[in-house]
């Protein structure tokens, strides 16, 4: 196929889903912005950390999905739950040989290396290829399943990698699910990094000081059967790397911009055509000051864009697919989510962060994603 | 299907063994993996000094696409050069270290390369690629996904040139096989395909 066939083929949104502590399903979290809610807070877990911190974390109680016989993790409950509802109210046929699962995840299981002894079968059962195959056989999926784990970007990487398949004809459908939960090992990570703020973070904010870690999951379904021809599709994507520093942002901001460039020729649009911006803006001082370069190196510092890690701290390998579907729910009711915690600019290239929920004719919309080993991705969906 | 796209160039490390193009050019077998990656690095006489802060992973890798790259000749601009790599374990070797230290105050030297896709940067950084990358979770290699997702990157002109393959390490268990790929003949080139990928990710020599 040329690349010019392979191009012309769409890849429609079919379904999506959001499990989070604000709710189990995509309606239910957008109410939850637009209401203003948070999940993130204070909480005192001596499980997870010695001192109090400030995070966006299921109840304890929270079973996600009571598998009776099983034993799924926690983290693959949670997975499952999300694409158990996103399937729900959809003719999507798993087992079709054309059908794929993707699963996204920053540390899926890691936690079990903090409570369980170490042993090979350990080294198996913490690995992401087994979450995936536990969670693709629990739906009967045909395939064998796709894992993405690539930092803080893995979420948009997982949608591009499905578009990219569907796209070359290797899959006409793909179930892309991103997960992340949080224990102590990541919370004593970021923390030694000096990275967690102590209240709800502040993206793009003057007085912005670290991000909060978040659990949750998030399910797009794509594909590229016509009878979806009337929904939001994926336009196009595009990875880069800074090839500066392992665990900061670039200095300049031209790689995310050379990112979203890439993306917008890939979707073939303009910076014009973008009518939203959802951000990664994790709050700490680095990545939003590198951001705000970046869209503005690409002529987007004008546009509308929020950051919601004030509503769900950031979610990992989740954060792309949770932060895209509440996109795509603003692209459908013309309603834009505010930034929780934002307040005053704090970066040299000011950009447009939204504040208030806002009513936007929107046809087009760019999701960025940045993260440790100097990745970066962007993704545009549209009408 | 008619094809101009080679592996212009071929790393393995694995058993104590460095493989170029299949050919063995360093051995030190019996050494643990560290004194190993130590004695690979001298061996080359490669002067760079983040290696030492590196994880066993990333230090393999980074190894691996030296070696690679090595006389390689690339003459793209970096900016159009991917990489795209998969392994079984993720970070799980620096996990399990990881894990023990977090009682004894976490250290984020130690933490940061707690995610597989760092050695992806460590490459970049030294090669100052800033391309297309991504990195995949597989129980064994799979020529196939990765065949697959090359040939995109190269057809749509995403990039110039690719760097793919494994790069995985569990303990003293350790496998780096990398290949270039590139839409050109060269010396000791073979054609890309799942057959000469699997033939030298699985050659004993």
């Amino acid at each position: 196929m040329s690349a010019v066939e392979n191009k012309s083929r769409d890849v429609y949104v079919v379904a999506d889903n959001i499990v989070s502590p604000l709710g189990k399903t995509t309606a239910a979290n957008f109410s939850a912005l637009q209401a203003g809610h948070t999940s993130v807070k204070k909480h005192i877990d001596n499980e997870i950390a010695a001192d109090p911190f400030v995070a966006s974390l299921f109840e304890k109680s929270e079973a996600f999905y009571d598998d009776g016989i099983k034993d799924y993790t926690r983290f693959e409950r949670l997975a499952i739950s999300s694409v158990s509802e996103a399937l729900k109210n959809t003719n999507i046929d798993v087992a079709d040989e054309k059908t794929v699962f993707i699963l996204s995840s920053t540390k899926g299981n890691v936690s079990l290396l903090e409570t369980e002894l170490n042993s090979t079968e350990l080294n198996e059962r913490v690995s992401l290829a087994t979450s995936a195959k536990l969670i693709a056989t629990h739906f009967r999926f045909k395939n064998k399943p796709i894992v993405v784990s690539n930092a803080c970007i893995s979420g948009v990487l997982a949608i591009i990698t499905a578009m990219r398949l569907i796209r070359s004809g290797e899959y006409d459908t793909a179930v892309v699910t991103g997960a992340d939960v949080i224990s102590k090992f990541i919370v004593s990570g970021f923390q030694s990094f000096q990275a967690l703020s102590s209240e709800v973070c502040k993206p793009f904010d003057h007085v912005r000081d670290g991000l909060n870690l978040g659990e949750g999951a998030g399910t797009i379904i794509l594909s590229a059967n016509e009878k979806f021809a009337n929904h939001i599709k994926v336009l196009g994507g595009a990875i880069s790397n800074d090839a500066n520093h392992i665990s900061g942002p670039s200095r300049t901001g031209e790689e995310l911009a050379g990112a979203i460039n890439n993306a917008l020729k890939d979707a073939d649009k303009d910076a014009e055509d973008i009518d939203f911006i959802s951000a990664h803006g994790t709050a700490t001082v680095y990545n939003d000051e590198m951001e705000a370069t970046a869209l503005t190196l690409s002529g987007l510092q004008n546009v509308l864009l929020n950051s919601l890690k004030g509503n769900y701290g950031h979610t990992l390998g989740a954060a792309g697919i949770i932060e895209t579907v509440i996109s795509l729910q603003s692209l459908t009711q013309g309603l834009m989510m505010p930034t929780t915690g934002y307040r005053e600019n704090g970066v040299t290239n000011v950009v447009n962060v939204c504040t208030e929920v806002t009513a936007l004719d929107a046809k087009t919309f760019l999701k960025t994603a940045s993260g440790f080993g100097g990745c970066n991705g962007a993704v545009i969906f549209g009408k | 299907m008619i094809t101009n796209r080679y592996i212009t160039v071929s790393c393995k490390i694995a058993t104590g063994v460095v493989h170029k193009d299949m050919k063995s050019v360093f051995a030190n077998p019996q050494t643990s993996l560290p004194d190993f990656l130590l004695s690979v690095y001298q061996y080359f006489a490669f002067s760079y000094p983040k290696f030492y802060k590196m994880d066993n992973l990333s230090k393999l890798g980074w190894l691996a696409s030296e070696v690679l790259l090595k006389d390689a000749g690339l003459k793209f601009d970096p900016a159009q050069v991917a990489v795209v790599l998969a392994n079984a374990n993720s970070s799980l070797d620096n996990d399990l270290k990881y894990v023990k230290t977090i009682a004894e105050g976490a250290s984020p030297s130690v933490f940061v390369y707690t995610l597989p896709n760092i050695v992806i940067g460590e490459i970049c950084i030294r090669n100052n690629f800033k391309g297309e990358h991504a990195f995949f979770i597989q129980d064994k290699f799979d020529e196939n996904f990765i065949f697959q997702q090359v040939n995109y990157l190269l057809d749509q002109q995403l990039a110039s040139a690719c760097i793919c393959g494994w790069v995985d390490v569990l303990g003293d268990n350790y496998k780096a096989s990398l290949f270039l790929v590139e839409d050109k003949q060269a010396d000791n080139a073979v054609v890309f395909s799942t057959e000469n990928m699997a033939k030298i990710f699985n050659s004993i020599n």
